[in-house]
């Protein structure tokens, strides 16, 4: 059986460019020394992922993934990076903890070829497919999501409402001033 | 026909290694962190591949919810790591280890 002869030349074309789009980046990220070069390569991934949703027909993935990844969170890590000054290069030619680089990389690749070697080797037994709802896909997958996001994972969706404020709350206490009482009082005290 | 299934896990298998390796070896806990975000996105795009391969819309909206659990982490991390560089000066996890014994 082969593979190749199922797939059409631009299909392939388009996962080729995500791929190398996306692993680039992500080896951007590993290499760079600047965290704001690191943030620029995790742009390029991010879109790269984005291109692989439009191949799989995810518009809306696709859409959200631009939006929110490449245009709020890679925005705050910038914000942060450049509000803190931390573009103190990190030293990357010194490895404090000897053999600490060796013993990442063999884990990680083991970690790699043995999830490859289970996905070809292993026999899946899946259950009845399309449990939640049908993927008709064709014509974008946008309503299919909607129905399925308000309707059986709507407990979800309003708990990540939940979330979403609690994670407010958090990152605004988190980032006070850690004596603001006491500033409070110093100026109170200089007013009177 | 479209691309196979495996192209695509096999993509989101070395995205979340190379993830997972720099969360081992970097020192920087913004570009730790920005891993971390990497290897969120593999998994999404794994489970956005099972979900058309299964043709089963629950995929795609876990990776919905992951979203925005991804943005509440980077909200909070964020924020803990502003909080730390008020105090130390310095983003670098090394220099965190007064904790260890």
């Amino acid at each position: 059986m082969n593979l190749l002869a199922a797939v059409t030349i631009p299909d392939v074309a388009i996962f080729v460019l995500s791929a190398a789009l996306s692993l680039a980046g992500a080896v951007g990220i590993l290499v760079v020394k600047n965290p704001v070069h690191a943030a620029l390569s995790l742009v390029m991934t991010l879109f790269g992922i984005a291109v692989a949703f439009i191949e799989l027909q995810a518009d809306f993935l696709a859409a959200v993934q631009i939006i929110v990844y490449a245009g709020a969170i890679v925005v705050l890590f910038l914000f942060v990076i450049m509000f803190l000054g931390v573009d103190k290069r990190e030293d990357l030619s010194v490895e404090p903890i000897v053999g600490q680089r060796p013993t990442a990389a063999v884990l990680v690749l083991g970690l790699m070829a043995s999830i490859i070697a289970l996905g070809f080797i292993g026999h899946f037994e899946v259950g009845p497919q399309a449990q939640t709802a049908e993927l008709t896909g064709a014509a974008g997958n946008v309503a299919d999501l909607g129905r399925a996001v308000f309707t059986t994972y709507l407990f979800a969706f309003e708990a990540t409402a939940g979330l979403l404020v609690i994670a407010v709350i958090g990152a605004v206490v988190l980032a006070r001033k850690p004596d603001a009482p006491k500033a409070a009082a110093l100026v109170e005290e200089g007013g009177q | 026909m479209s691309i196979p299934l495996s192209w695509f896990i096999v993509l989101a298998v070395v995205l979340f290694g190379i993830g997972a390796f720099g969360v081992l070896v970097r020192r920087n806990v913004l570009i730790m962190f920005m891993c971390v975000e990497l290897m969120l996105n593999a998994a999404n795009l794994a489970l956005v591949a099972f979900s058309r391969s299964l043709h089963d819309v629950g995929g795609e909206a876990t990776v919905f919810f992951v979203l925005v659990v991804a943005a509440a982490e980077v909200v909070v991390g964020l924020g803990i790591v502003v909080a730390i560089f008020r105090r130390r000066q310095s983003a670098i996890a090394d220099d965190l280890a007064e904790m260890g014994g």
